[in-house]
């Protein structure tokens, strides 16, 4: 029998201001389809927001949700997961949020590993505003605020999560929902700071003049671009130059949790332990 | 009612105050001369089990205090100007999306990184609308070190009616000032505690925005079985972006209404050796507020030692201002003098308030405090 969405959509909010074909919608899915499979009670969940596209994620799922402001997910998400270590708490970012004005907070978050779930949904440009350059915009291709072609050199997300010390690291496009609920599963799963980057189409903005004018080509041209990472540890590294790896890139189930770490601060105060020491930690500088 | 005697800092006593009136979550990031709050509160909070984050720079330790904030908890932010610029934004936020939080600014010099280590009182216009649109800030400024602890406490219980951040301003004088302070009991403090409101129906019969047109929203906290949406943008009555009219209308309206209907509530001043000014030739009201009016009531006491009869108007609810009252005390007195240490950031409202376009003032912006032979000096030269 097919999935049933409603119990978790806000259908007083459909349609969705998605465009026609836009991949938000089948993140949105795989992300219900995730949580029902975790059997992760409404009330237990929230949902974090930044601006763009897919800022409007959170107002179409029935959970706790807040729309921040641009860039600042995983700052406001920080706060409300340690006010409530128990419950959990996903942002919804794009990669304008995610890589360019709330940069800072994706590395911090990553470096605290909190347990966060961070889904970034990368279109690789500023869609809902028209067109503008992001972070991941590839060089070379059209934008309205370079007409001549960008020349800034892109973000890998998932690189940065990964030396930034997020704890679970990985990349899946809106070519496989399957996979990619199997991905956002495993990262809520995890704990630790988890990053999911979902690779996305946005034909209007991205596309339009960028010889993609359909949802299909974009998506074909996301296909052309990624590879399982199996395959991508197989190849040379002038063959990985224009690929990014899909799959779960980084696991590491050893190091620490902040909201766990924070406890024995706690203990510390209330003298139920030691106070902590560099001997505490394996890793030393 | 029961005090206590305690010495302490101004700085000190701010963050003992937080918790005493059930502060749990901080958020903050250094910022001189605010820095000695989150050095003591990172001790205090986890005592009671609480949470104190240093996060990676001002913006984040607003948005983690406004995420706590949503979740139920109160949540307090400490810092300066160059911090309270740069949180401008998120406070923003924190009163589209009604959520209550306290924010200590400790001011110094500015603007920009201005003079880290020094007094000022520049950033009273700032305060007023830290951020874009419209809305009422509630802004209260503790002009002694028991008033440090009083009106943190206050600016919890204020925070929690009116639903929206509510700023302390402290100056770097009163904040870093040590010595005795009389103080109420933890017991009185804790037993005087308003908690926010809360809706207790059935969840399909909540409407978080959906009140009275002076009133704030009932946001329940998170995770307790009432699922709604925060955000930015205009919202509906179950908190959703709309662009409806109306709707919109009312939203800023009752951001407006909520606090000026109810400003009985918030206003709070101190007359000090007022009660003798009849409004006869030659006497001397004197404005200041913060640091500023402890060196006014020396220099009042000096005027009368001199012949001189003055007395303070000092508001400690700095904004909204107590409009109502300067008028009354202008329409009555013709002297007036208004002390600070910036530059007529406070008179241009005085002058507002009081309709009068002949009111003095003594500034000064170099970092350095007033000293009340200045203010004596200053009320001989132009009365």
């Amino acid at each position: 029998m097919a999935f049933n969405y409603d119990s978790y959509l806000r259908l007083e909010k459909m349609p969705t201001l998605w465009c026609w074909g836009c991949g938000d919608g089948v993140i949105l899915k795989a992300f219900i389809r995730a949580v029902d499979k975790l059997g992760i009670k409404k009330d237990d969940m929230c949902v974090v927001s930044g601006i763009g596209c897919s800022g409007r994620f959170s107002s179409y799922v029935d959970f706790n949700t807040v729309h921040t402001t641009h860039g600042r997910t995983v700052a406001y998400a920080t706060g409300i997961k340690l006010a409530n270590p128990d419950k959990h708490v996903v942002c919804v970012a794009g990669d304008g949020d995610a890589l360019a004005i709330g940069g800072n907070h994706t590395i911090h978050g990553c470096r605290r590993n909190i347990d966060i779930t961070m889904i970034v949904i990368n279109n690789f440009i500023y869609g809902l505003t028209n067109s503008q350059t992001s972070p991941t915009t590839p060089q070379g291709m059209w934008t309205v605020t370079q007409k001549a072609g960008n020349i800034d050199p892109t973000f890998d997300a998932c690189k940065l999560a990964i030396a930034s010390g997020a704890s679970f690291v990985g990349r899946e496009t809106v070519n496989a929902p399957r996979k990619m609920e199997k991905l956002i599963i495993q990262a809520i799963e995890h704990k630790g700071f988890s990053f999911v980057e979902i690779n996305s189409n946005c034909h209007i903005n991205l596309g339009r003049k960028n010889k993609m004018v359909s949802a299909m080509e974009n998506l074909d041209w996301i296909d052309s671009i990624t590879v399982s990472k199996k395959k991508y540890d197989t190849l040379s590294e002038e063959e990985q130059v224009n690929l990014l790896p899909l799959g779960i890139l980084k696991q590491d189930t050893v190091v620490r949790e902040y909201c766990d770490m924070y406890q024995d601060i706690i203990d510390a105060h209330q003298g139920k332990r030691a106070k902590i020491t560099q001997d505490d930690f394996t890793k030393k500088i | 009612m029961a005090t206590r005697e305690v010495i302490s800092t101004g700085n000190e006593l701010s963050a003992i105050a937080a918790v005493d009136a059930g502060c749990t979550f901080f958020g903050g990031y250094p910022l001189t001369p605010s820095s000695e709050i989150m050095h003591v509160i990172s001790d205090l909070l986890p005592k009671i089990g609480g949470t104190c984050i240093q996060m990676e720079d001002e913006i984040a330790a607003i948005c983690s205090v406004i995420g706590a904030g949503m979740s139920g908890s109160r949540a307090l932010t400490a810092t300066s100007g160059p911090g309270m610029s740069l949180k401008a934004e998120n406070l923003g936020l924190a009163q589209m999306a009604e959520v209550p939080l306290v924010c200590v600014n400790v001011m110094r010099g500015g603007p920009s990184t201005g003079l880290p280590t020094r007094v000022s009182q520049g950033d009273i216009k700032q305060a007023s609308n830290p951020s874009h649109g419209d809305y009422r800030s509630i802004t209260l400024c503790a002009g002694n070190l028991a008033e440090c602890y009083t009106e943190t406490v206050r600016a919890f219980n204020l925070a929690d009616r009116f639903m929206q951040p509510v700023i302390v301003l402290l100056d770097e004088t009163i904040g870093h000032m040590h010595g005795k302070a009389d103080l109420p009991t933890v017991e009185d403090v804790k037993a005087g505690i308003v908690p926010r409101k809360k809706f207790d129906g059935p969840a399909d019969e909540y409407f978080p925005y959906q009140c009275e047109a002076t009133e704030p929203a009932v946001l329940n906290p998170m995770f307790e079985g009432y699922r709604y949406h925060f955000t930015g943008l205009h919202h509906d009555k179950n908190g959703f972006p709309t662009e409806e009219i109306e709707t919109c209308r009312k939203l800023i309206q009752r951001l407006e209404d909520k606090v000026m209907f109810h400003q009985d509530e918030i206003e709070s001043n101190e007359e000090f050796m007022c009660d003798d000014l009849t409004g006869a030739e030659g006497e001397v009201l004197i404005i200041a507020y913060g640091s500023v009016s402890l060196a006014a009531k020396e220099a009042i006491r000096h005027l009368r030692a001199d012949g001189i009869k003055a007395g303070l108007f000092r508001p400690i609810t700095i904004w909204p201002s107590p409009a109502k009252r300067i008028k009354e005390m202008t329409d009555k007195i013709k002297n007036v003098l208004v002390v600070e240490l910036n530059i007529r950031q406070y008179t241009d409202e005085i002058e507002r308030a009081s309709g009068r376009l002949d009111i003095e003032g003594l500034y000064k912006v170099n970092g350095r405090a007033i000293s009340p032979h200045e203010i004596v000096s200053k009320v001989k030269e132009v009365f």
